[in-house]
């Protein structure tokens, strides 16, 4: 463990040096651990593939106290029995107007559409953690083969659950949003509802299956 | 309650309070007023709770009727505000008598002015807060900015009200600088020589495509030592971010919560409000505070701000 102040009130502590499943293993126990705890001075807390990012009241501690904090409770995390993953299935109507990008990732890939979408939905995916937008879960670990850059201009509005691929991740946007992934397909799903709880339908620490639909199963599942 | 007409709403109206801070876990960032000291200092003034929603106008204000009359303090920027041709002063409460309007334009010196209403402006409540997060359109009025025509709830006119005052000093102590301090971004050795000194000593101007999300800020490239790939993690509000294209971005309000980019540098606390007050084309510089004076100065803030004594006659 290492830790880092990012700002006069903030400090990231960093729970590994690699993206895996083992790092994601120690920020989800650190989590779980510091959503139990009543601490006073906690406003904020931002997991991230290797780290937690820790916003406090500096007003009641500094940054000297919130790491001898975090360590003690780092600590009690080994005692804790591994954390269970939960299961969600996202079905996924691929290419077409759905997913603008996925000849284009084909052709670079030199891989037909078809197989770019057998690799998508061949892995069961970590949720790693949640950014960017509310809801926005950033899933790994795409497979190496279909990996691509984002897009140089990001677009100014992608549709609500449209499922991109960047690098080695992949996401679906739960919101209309802007957005730099490569969109591949589109999901029925509504992944944020604020009337629903919980909101999100992807949480830290889920793992998700991509399904491949029809569009006939698409406009289906969006009428239900 | 009462009502408020949007007769014309500015350019980016919308309403917000102190944010939704906590949400970090599901991906949603605090949002909240750009600046958190003028919508304190305004609803304190109305005798409101400090983070009563508001209305955030931001560098050209709206017409609003008030058929049922209210009481309201104008808090920030200064934008003209007038009502019957009569000027209205920023920072003291004005009974608005029912079948008035308030008129606003242009503004004369900062980006950002609060319209507070005693009683608040009423919206549903999403997690906790009543911002506006304008990049996901939750929060707030429809999740969205305001529009020629909505009809928002607010407090009812009170004739009674007494006519807080503050004290003389406090707004030059709180006034939003041109040279914001900050401490060392988690980053920050990975920028080069020149790169630190540069934002010690270099002249920032903010662009035109700046928004509550983010600032942009041209000026000197700022350059890494190497190219080193970094992996993704929380981003703190106030964080100045480098893009491989050596563009600073700084993130505000409505930021990603998370972010990929190397961060230089971050705005302290105590700064932030100054932030909310900057305008597209204003030249900024940066002065670098260790963490114990940052602390100092948030502390000494908190109190000021949490004194009724030392705010107000």
């Amino acid at each position: 463990m290492r830790f880092q102040a990012a700002s006069d009130q903030t400090l990231l502590v960093y729970l590994g040096e690699e993206i895996g499943a083992a790092t994601h293993e120690r920020v989800m126990r650190l989590l779980r651990l510091l959503q139990r705890e009543p601490i006073q001075w906690l406003r904020n807390i931002q997991p991230a593939y290797c780290s937690i990012l820790i916003t406090f009241d500096s007003s009641a501690v500094d940054h000297a106290e919130v790491q001898a904090t975090i360590s003690e409770l780092e600590n009690r995390t080994k005692k804790l029995p591994p954390v269970s993953h939960r299961l969600v299935e996202v079905p996924v109507c691929y290419g077409g107007e759905f997913g603008p990008d996925l000849d284009w990732v084909a052709e670079q890939r030199g891989l037909p559409a078809d197989k770019v979408v057998e690799l998508h939905i061949a892995p069961t995916y970590h949720a790693y953690f949640l950014g960017f937008a509310p809801g926005f879960a950033y899933l790994g670990d795409l497979a190496q083969e279909i990996a691509v850059p984002r897009l140089e201009t990001p677009r100014k509005v992608v549709a609500a659950g449209s499922v991109g691929i960047a690098g080695r991740q992949t996401a679906i946007y739960p919101q209309a949003t802007p957005g730099g992934w490569r969109l591949i397909g589109r999901t029925p799903l509504e992944i944020f509802r604020t009337d629903r709880e919980p909101m999100g339908m992807i949480a830290i620490g889920d793992q998700v299956r991509f399904r491949p639909i029809t569009q006939a199963e698409f406009l289906a599942a969006r009428r239900a | 309650m009462s009502l408020l007409v949007v007769e014309s709403a500015g350019l980016q109206t919308t309403v917000q309070d102190f944010g939704r801070e906590g949400y970090g876990a599901l991906g949603v960032s605090a949002s909240g007023a750009a600046d958190a000291v003028a919508l304190r200092i305004g609803n304190l003034l109305l005798e409101n709770k400090a983070g009563a929603p508001a209305l955030e106008m931001t560098l050209t204000g709206g017409t609003f009727l008030f058929p049922d009359g209210a009481v309201i303090c104008l808090a920030g920027a200064n934008f003209g505000a007038q009502m019957d041709g009569r000027a209205l002063e920023l920072w003291r409460p004005h009974a608005i008598l029912p079948g008035k309007r308030l008129t606003l334009g242009a503004t004369r010196d900062f980006a950002r002015c609060y319209l507070c209403v005693a009683g608040g402006v009423g919206v549903a409540d999403f997690m906790g807060s009543a911002s506006t997060h304008l990049l996901s359109g939750l929060g707030g009025w429809e999740g969205r900015a305001l529009r020629k025509g909505d009809v928002l709830q607010i407090g009812s006119l009170q004739m009674n009200i007494r006519r807080r005052k503050l004290r003389p000093g406090v707004l030059e102590i709180l006034k939003p600088e041109k040279k914001l301090r900050v401490t060392r971004g988690p980053q920050f050795d990975w920028f080069s020589e020149e790169a630190r000194g540069a934002l010690e000593n270099g002249a920032f101007v903010v662009n035109e495509d700046s928004n509550r999300v983010g600032l942009r800020l041209d000026g000197p490239r700022l350059a890494m030592r190497e190219n080193a790939e970094m992996i993704s993690e929380g981003a703190p509000v106030g964080a100045i971010q480098v893009t491989p294209s050596g563009q600073a971005i700084l993130l505000f309000v409505e930021q990603q919560t998370t972010g990929g980019y190397p961060k230089i540098a971050n705005v302290i606390g105590t700064d932030l409000h100054s932030v909310g007050q900057l305008r597209p084309r204003d030249t900024i510089r940066f002065e670098e505070v260790s963490l114990v004076a940052a602390r100092e100065l948030w502390i000494e803030r908190k109190k000021l701000l949490g004194s009724e004594e030392r705010l107000f006659e």
